[in-house]
């Protein structure tokens, strides 16, 4: 026994070891603070951003690529040059795997808040991105998500959590307007039993079904299945007109092929999931004429995407896969927040999330109370010959907020008008001039907010 | 039992709890996230241990031993959070999380008493995916357990106003969430290794012991061997609902991704890898195992950087190769495991 | 009816494809009482080696036919060579080791080959080459293609093949010989190792065959493919009684009709209650109440004390 014991001394001093060599192992980023040595040089403050996303597993993809546009936007606020709180600001990535594994999630986000983040960015999946908001809400830290689009983050009433995504529930109902819209009036619906495939064909459901749609069949299968026969056969007997699909594209694009081999009719429909390259390269002939949507609005159809689109591609040599533009925003929006409130310190420029109001890459980013896009548009594209095409805008408060500034732009031109009119009385020509100036910057202005949105 | 009261034990055993004490604060140097991978580790410790009963002892495979713990986690969640509104205090539902991975182990148990080696694995294996699935999918027609959405705002573990999240501050010391948990851990593992121990040397340790190397001679010599095999299933399954209620406490959410088949393949791998069987072996195994990925990720990339100059493969994908090549090269080297009972280890050498 | 012939169909191919594999874990469990567990991952490097080969050579505008030949030969060659290599590595040392021994070896290859194979092909998700000209048929109301009608004659011929060379053959009487006890068919003049090593290598190039028909019939692939397909094909196996040929094919096409059948119409018949989402356990379900009933499967022999 003495010998047993004194060997299991003997492991966990072993285990100390271990865990000390794991210390010194731990990357440390160079917290550089100012450096004293040039006295010419400003402060220079180094601003650490947390990332998780998953860079292992089936999502990798996805997870490289909203760290690609974390990068970016990185690489760009450092070439700005920023000035907070009278020093000079240097933004540094921190890049973790959270493996889309909410155990791994959690610690992830321990060690990102241990490393004093200033703000965090992620996770992408909602189920790593809610356990882990915990955290950060203790630990005072702000998170920005550009992905994670289950109500349930945000509902959780963290003041920290916020998100520049249209969450499931926007676009759900969406879709299910949309459906109603298409002439169908019989829809299956099919989820992947995920958090996200499961919240998005739940809302989906009770949006069609409000709208007068017969939801006819409900069946599921998991985000590993590659064979879809069995359901979709089964869909086939309902006669369903079309069928929506909350999941991935790496299922989606097999089951909208499956639908074909089948003989079966109905369009396919689906959110974010299917709305990549990687369904259309998955679906093949099968995925043309099908229809998907995307939070936010299509990268060309906004002033600053095509940019976008021409610096990521040129940095990274690959197309954006999905998240990247929101991720980008998501960096942006924290930068922004911390020069409004000229402070690195979470506790201080925290406030200033709130209040945010950025023009970004995929849109006018305002917050709600809690912490959620404020009227996330939802924009409906379809397949056509190997693309995906813009189709429509739908709900939101992003086509509302457009409506109003037309609106007050009309508004404006009317009063210009009777400026012009009372000037005409006046039979001033300068007045005239200057009234139809007037007219012409105020229908400017109409036109640049009717373009905007 | 009196042996441990000799000086050289005595000595030994408080080298250990210095040790044990100190633990958290030497990793909290490393920042409080290895902390939480300790925690995790020590859960591991748990689970293996209890799943040693099962395969260790009585010698039957089981590969959906991570059921017993999701129904621990799933009766943790369902009674301290929102979902139902019902915040029970925790030393009452860990119980009743036993009590249900109990009943759950002798569901499972009982239907697979005929069956052996293989045939007993993959039953155990389709039996995990059934609990999993069940768990991902009621949440309709009544919602019981909010399907994939997970249960969010689980209660951490509370005496009185003593929360274990967060920070608290006692006689000068700051206390971290994490590290509360771990003295918690730390003496729910106390208990278990010692209820291991004293099972391994009764009677019924005799038995499972007896089963494990020969079933029928074992009935043959009066054991009720249904019994027995339905007891190992039962006191297996119930340290892992404990595990699993502390688990939701910890993490505050719980969600059936948390419950995957693989995570049942970890654990059995940690009990072969540490020496199936044999206590201590089991300890490294589990403590190995859980810390071992968490040692490459951070390893692997500034290693690297030191011999090569530059990043060659990518440390992420590295990670799992490692890990998976430690489990080939144990096995080919020590098939026994890395710390196999003597017992074990006599028999192993002596037919080679 | 035409619904019902549909999910027979949808089910019997599905079913051809468990079969395949099955056939391969059967191969070497039969005579070594191993679940190799890395089988999974042979068949999905079966299929990336092929998306390689016949991909490139489709790229380089030579004629489809040729190419699939070349990927097809292509992915055996590797296969078997990657059989060979883990019997010689990783499972010789293990014969005598205690019996859950080879089994963490087999977790670990497994976990190996898939992180191998996330670093030679990436992360995404790829497009199988089209092999085979695209077919539908359309009988009493049901739709099959081309691809589906050859998977099922290829498990089938597969198995045919497979009972011919274990019954037929010196190779295949020595592996029964092996199966039956290893140390008496040695003293019998059989070299064991050799014909172990032949049954990998033969289960592996199954394997290979298995990730072309996969490959083809799915049109995608990726390296996690392979671990669901090998644990369905492994339940394949064992509900007809592993180490068993003929019930291993039996197994996969059961197997494969009840996933089928029950997701087309369990949910219908409890009301909504167990819907597909229930799909993954029916098989389960029925694979323990086959063994309750049937300790070793429906067609395994009564196996010794110690499996």
């Amino acid at each position: 026994m003495q010998a047993k014991l004194s060997v299991v001394a003997l492991s966990v001093a072993a285990a100390f070891a271990l865990a000390a060599c794991g210390q010194k192992e731990e990357p440390k980023p160079v917290a550089a603070p100012a450096a004293p040595a040039a006295p010419v040089a400003k402060p220079e403050v180094v601003v650490k951003l947390g990332h998780a996303a998953p860079m292992t597993g089936p999502q990798a993809h996805l997870g490289k690529d909203n760290e690609n546009g974390a990068a970016l936007a990185i690489e760009e606020l450092n070439a700005k040059g920023l000035e907070i709180g009278g020093a000079k600001v240097k933004f540094e990535l921190l890049a973790e795997d959270d493996q889309a594994d909410p155990k791994q999630g959690s610690i992830v986000a321990q060690k990102l808040v241990d490393a004093k983040v200033n703000g965090v960015i992620g996770h992408l999946n909602s189920g790593t991105t809610i356990p882990a908001s915990k955290l950060y809400a203790d630990a005072g830290i702000p998170q920005i998500s550009g992905s994670a689009t289950n109500p349930k983050y945000t509902q959780q009433g963290f003041k920290t959590a916020f998100r520049v995504m249209a969450n499931d529930v926007q676009q759900g109902k969406a879709l299910g307007e949309f459906a109603a819209k298409q002439g169908v009036k019989t829809v299956a619906v099919v989820d992947d039993r995920t958090a996200y495939g499961q919240g998005l064909a739940d809302e989906f459901k009770k949006a069609a079904e409000a709208a007068g749609l017969k939801v006819v069949a409900s069946e599921f299968t998991n985000d590993k299945a590659t064979d879809f026969k069995a359901i979709l056969t089964k869909i086939k007997s309902k006669k369903a007109e079309l069928v929506f699909f909350g999941g991935m594209d790496a299922q989606g694009g097999p089951m909208a092929k499956q639908m074909k081999e089948l003989g079966i009719k109905a369009k396919f429909l689906g959110g974010d999931g299917v709305c990549t390259p990687e369904f259309m390269k998955l679906g093949g002939e099968a995925a043309e004429g099908n229809y998907c949507s995307l939070p936010g609005m299509p990268l060309e159809k906004l002033a600053k995407g095509p940019e976008f689109k021409d610096k990521f591609v040129k940095k990274f040599g690959t197309e954006i896969q999905l998240y990247a533009p929101y991720v980008y925003d998501a960096v942006m929006v924290m930068a922004d927040s911390m020069k409004r409130a000229d402070s690195v310190d979470p506790a201080k420029y925290l406030p200033a999330i709130g209040q945010t109001k950025y023009d970004g890459v995929t849109a006018m980013i305002e917050f709600d109370e809690f912490g959620d896009l404020k009227g996330g548009a939802i924009s409906v594209y379809q397949y056509k010959g190997g693309k995906l095409e813009y189709v429509e805008t739908l709900g939101g408060g992003a086509v509302a907020t457009a409506q109003a500034e037309v609106k007050e732009a009309v508004a404006e031109v009317k009063d210009a008008a009777k400026a012009v009119a009372g000037a005409a009385a006046d039979a001033g020509k300068e007045a005239v001039k200057a009234g139809a100036e007037a007219v012409k910057s105020a229908a400017e202005a109409t036109k640049a907010a009717v373009e905007k949105k | 039992m009196k042996k441990w009261l000799n000086p050289r034990s005595a000595f030994g055993i408080s080298l250990i709890a210095i040790a044990l004490i100190a633990l958290p604060f030497v990793a909290a140097m490393g920042g409080q996230a290895w902390v939480r991978i300790v925690n995790f580790a020590i859960l591991y410790v748990f689970l293996a241990l209890g799943l040693n009963i099962v395969v260790g002892f009585a010698g039957l495979l089981d590969l959906g031993y991570i059921a017993f713990y999701a129904v621990g986690a799933y009766a943790y969640a369902l009674l301290a959070s929102p979902h139902f509104g019902l915040h029970l205090p925790f030393w009452v539902i860990l119980p009743i999380g036993a009590l249900l991975a109990c009943v759950f182990g002798v569901l499972l148990g009982s239907p697979t008493l005929k069956l052996r080696g293989d045939y007993l694995a993959i039953v155990t294996l389709g039996f995990g995916e059934i609990v999993r699935i069940f768990m991902n999918n009621l949440n309709a027609p009544v919602n019981i357990t909010n399907g994939p959405q997970g249960i969010t705002l689980i209660d951490p573990v509370a005496f009185g106003d003593f929360k274990f999240s967060g920070t608290t501050q006692i006689f000068g010391f700051a206390l971290s969430g994490p590290q509360k948990y771990y003295y918690l851990l730390v003496v729910l593992s106390i208990l278990v290794i010692i209820i291991n121990l004293r099972l391994q040397n009764s009677r019924i340790g005799r038995a499972w012991q007896a089963i494990r190397e020969d079933e029928i001679a074992a009935k043959a010599v009066g054991i009720n061997t249904r019994n027995v095999k339905l007891l190992a299933f039962a006191m297996g399954a119930s340290f892992g609902g404990v595990a699993g209620g502390v688990f939701a406490a910890m993490q505050g959410f719980v969600s059936p991704e948390s419950f995957s088949l693989i995570e049942s393949v970890m654990i059995l791998a940690m009990v072969v890898l540490g020496g199936m069987g044999h206590i201590p072996g089991v300890i490294l195994g589990a403590v190995l195992l859980s810390v071992l990925p968490e040692v490459l990720r951070y390893g692997v990339g500034p290693l690297q950087m030191a011999v090569f100059g530059k990043m060659l493969v990518d440390p992420e994908s590295l990670r799992m190769l490692v890990f998976g090549l430690a489990l080939v090269l144990v096995m080919r080297f020590k098939p026994a495991g890395l710390w196999p009972s003597p017992e074990r280890k006599r028999e192993l050498t002596g037919e080679a | 009816m035409d619904i019902f012939l549909q999910q027979i169909i949808n089910g019997l191919v599905q079913g051809s494809i468990y079969a395949l594999v099955a056939l391969g874990y059967t191969m070497v469990y039969g005579i070594m009482g191993l679940i190799n567990f890395a089988h999974g991952e042979v068949v999905m490097i079966g299929t990336l080696v092929t998306i390689t080969v016949a991909g490139t050579m489709i790229k380089a505008g030579m004629p489809v036919v040729l190419a699939g030949f070349a990927g097809l030969s292509a992915s055996v060659l590797v296969c078997m060579a990657l059989g060979w290599g883990l019997e010689r590595i990783a499972y010789r040392p293990l014969r005598n080791a205690p019996r859950l021994t080879p089994l963490i070896t087999a977790i670990g290859m497994s976990i190996v080959l898939q992180n191998l194979a996330m670093m030679i092909w990436g992360r995404n998700y790829m497009t199988f080459p089209p092999l085979l000209p695209k077919m539908d048929f359309e009988v009493a109301g049901a739709n099959f293609t081309a691809v589906q009608l050859i998977i099922v004659l290829v498990s089938s011929l597969t198995m045919g093949g497979l009972l011919l060379l274990v019954y037929r053959t010196k190779l295949g009487m020595a592996m029964r010989a092996t199966s039956q006890n290893p140390a008496v068919a040695s003293l019998m003049g059989v070299n064991i190792n050799r014909v172990i090593a032949a049954a990998f290598v033969i289960g592996s190039a199954l394997g290979a065959l298995a990730g072309v028909m996969v490959g083809t019939y799915y049109e995608i692939a990726h390296y996690q493919m392979g671990f669901m397909l090998g644990l369905k094909a492994f339940t394949a196996a064992v509900l007809g009684g592993i180490g068993n040929l003929a019930g291993a094919m039996l197994g996969g096409v059961l197997l494969g009709i009840i996933e089928a059948l029950g997701a087309g119409y369990i949910g219908d018949l409890t009301g909504g209650f167990l819907g597909s989402h229930y799909q993954d356990i029916f098989a389960f379900i029925v694979l323990i109440i086959v063994l309750m009933f049937k300790p070793s499967g429906l067609f395994g022999e009564k196996t010794g004390d110690r499996a």
